[in-house]
């Protein structure tokens, strides 16, 4: 159980972290979203009194966390990669982080083989892959076998085993009762592990919702449509009381009506199809809707994007492929 | 905006903050694990940094270049004198492990530095101070491994290069006193300047401007005193020479440059009280500011 109440921090001018208030509870992955520079990593190292905080508090089952015992055994947390001396080898990194919280020493082969380390414990963690690197601070983070397990983007680097493999272990923690709690700027990401959601933006929450609502209220489905003889198909669409709308590229998009029906429709009327399929919107779609007003770094582009704000090559890519056009007043949740 | 009701979490947990919720008797369906919390102490936090400063390269290059030059240096003086003609006199033998613990000490300096501000290098500092959130007792298990070490390794170096010195050459004998201040004196007062080095590399939080700054807490009085020409600077440049970091080394040995100034065991008296000041400023850097 992690508890922030109005946590603030700045950094000169600039506030990083804007009157935060959530909890995040035990028995779920709690997801921790936020385009780059929203200020997760800084809320994470906050909780871990890391980073003092301007105003707030932060309550690690109900304590600061400078008031537990042995933290290790209250909480782990995967940082960033490279929270380790390279020049250290994996099993004695573990070990001197093992002996300050009392654990005992062979809790560390335990971890190491948890992950899949154990061959190369005796090397320096500085020859170690991003993805080998991930998996040492997951092993850390483990060490104490804690109620509460923080992650900050630990999908990063990872091939897709190494993602297979996190996701189910993420489950699995959160199974058997633990709190956890993982930050990504990936929806797709965490529309896969996550229980429930908190979004946040330029430090302010947006959203702190379960997954299941999230994606009730904003993934939509309709129907897309292309014809050679796109007039017509318009023409009987409409005196059928259909609403298309145009989306570019000689496509057309219906909501709210089944694609079997609309299929039986241009059958009936001899109209020429090359496509007709059932389209979802991305929940990354409607988690940049909610975001667009508040995202740090821009991509600047030259084309009038009218809606959907730039999109990196890796914001997910497979529903933009999808749907090549953009969501003309879509009726995503409000900002 | 805020929390929907969500059904499974014990509603106990999250009402009454400040009760410290020991989760080993934890509500069901809370994770509790079978490893038992007990109360650390600054010992585990030994236990910690000794595995650190063991587990890791620098410790064993910067230390052996020290033995080997004060072995090395001490040994190559002893063999110049006995060869020449000069007649020793008054100058005591153990004199002349001074050179070898002058150039010794860059190590220990180096050690204290990297002690610290390798964490903040590597990022080993947030893994570090999350598994121990006290900055006091992590500093405090820092300095202690690191003096003893350095204290020891010089103690037992020094007395070495001592004890074959005076069987290399016939000279004043020595009395205790002076055998004592020539060998743990000399280890607390390079292990004291380690320290020092230590709290600058907690200050600065980078390796070689913190070492960049102790080579010039070392070196500079003597270089600025050397251009002290000005006679009503002559004051200064006095003070200068007598209280810079080698001419205090040599105090302790006997065999400093200036006839005023620190003699015996002032000197570390001296760096004591400075470290003291530089460690204190060091917690409340940590204490304060983000990681």
């Amino acid at each position: 159980m992690i508890e922030l109440d109005g946590l603030t921090k700045r950094f000169g001018n600039k506030v990083a972290v804007d009157h935060l208030s959530c909890r995040v509870r035990p028995g779920m992955v709690t997801g921790f979203l936020g385009p780059n520079g929203a200020g997760k990593s800084t809320t994470m190292r906050m909780m871990l009194d890391l980073d003092n905080p301007t105003s707030g508090t932060v309550r690690i089952d109900g304590r600061h966390y400078r008031d537990l015992q042995e933290p290790l055994k209250h909480i782990g947390a995967l940082l960033d990669a490279k929270s380790m001396h390279g020049g250290r080898s994996a099993y004695n990194n573990l070990l001197c982080l093992a002996q300050s919280n009392r654990i005992p020493a062979s809790r560390v082969s335990h971890v190491l083989d948890t992950v899949g380390l154990s061959a190369v414990a005796r090397k320096k963690s500085k020859g170690f892959s991003l993805g080998m690197g991930q998996r040492l601070g997951i092993a850390a983070a483990l060490l104490g076998d804690p109620e509460i397990l923080m992650f900050d983007e630990p999908v990063n680097g990872l091939d897709p085993e190494g993602i297979h493999w996190i996701r189910n272990l993420m489950k699995a923690l959160a199974s058997e009762g633990r709190t956890i709690f993982v930050s990504s700027h990936l929806m797709s990401e965490m529309a896969l592990t996550a229980d429930h959601l908190i979004v946040i933006g330029q430090g302010k929450l947006l959203a702190d919702t379960s997954m299941a609502d999230f994606i009730r209220e904003n993934s939509r489905s309709f129907v897309r449509m292309r014809s050679p003889e796109q007039e017509r198909l318009r023409d009987l669409l409409h005196a059928e009381g259909v609403v298309a709308v145009e989306s570019g590229n000689g496509t057309l998009e219906i909501d709210g009506e089944a694609p079997e029906r609309l299929g039986e429709l241009a059958g009936r009327h001899g109209v020429v199809l090359h496509e007709l399929s059932a389209q979802r919107a991305s929940l990354e779609e409607a988690f940049m809707q909610m975001t667009a007003g508040s995202v740090e770094y821009h991509a600047h582009s030259d084309r009038d994007g009218a809606q959907p704000p730039p999109v990196g090559p890796h914001w997910g890519d497979q529903w933009n492929q999808q749907k090549s056009g953009g969501l003309a007043g879509d009726a995503t949740k409000g900002v | 905006m805020t929390m929907p009701a969500t059904p499974p979490p014990p509603p106990q947990a999250h009402q009454a903050p400040p009760q410290p919720q020991q989760h080993r008797g934890a509500p069901a369906g809370l994770y509790a694990s079978p490893i038992p919390v007990r109360t650390p102490g600054l010992g585990d936090a030994i236990a910690s940094e000794w595995t650190k400063i063991r587990s890791v390269r620098s410790t064993v290059w910067t230390l052996g270049v020290m033995i080997v030059l004060l072995v090395g240096i001490g040994l190559l003086t002893a063999f110049v004198v006995s060869i020449s003609d000069a007649p020793l006199d008054d100058t005591p033998v153990l004199s002349l492990g001074f050179f070898g613990v002058l150039l010794g000490s860059i190590c220990v300096i180096t050690l204290g530095v990297l002690t610290i501000a390798s964490e903040y290098s590597t990022g080993m500092i947030r893994t570090t101070l999350t598994a121990c959130p006290s900055r006091a007792r992590m500093l405090t298990a820092k300095a202690v491994v690191f003096f003893l070490l350095a204290f020891t390794i010089t103690t037992v170096t020094t007395g070495v290069v001592g004890v074959l010195q005076t069987a290399m050459l016939d000279g004043a004998t020595p009395d205790t006193g002076f055998w004592v201040r020539s060998t743990v004196g000399v280890g607390l007062y390079v292990a004291t300047l380690g320290l020092l080095s230590l709290a600058v590399g907690a200050l600065v939080r980078h390796s070689a401007g913190a070492i960049t700054v102790m080579i010039a807490v070392v070196l500079l009085p003597l270089v600025l005193a050397i251009f002290m020409f000005s006679p009503t600077l002559a004051r200064v440049q006095q003070a200068l020479f007598e209280y810079s970091i080698p001419n205090q080394i040599g105090s302790m040995y006997n065999a400093s440059v200036t006839t005023s100034g620190p003699t015996g065991w002032e000197p570390l008296w001296i760096i004591l009280g400075v470290t003291a000041v530089a460690m204190a400023g060091a917690f409340a850097s940590l204490d304060r500011r983000d990681v």
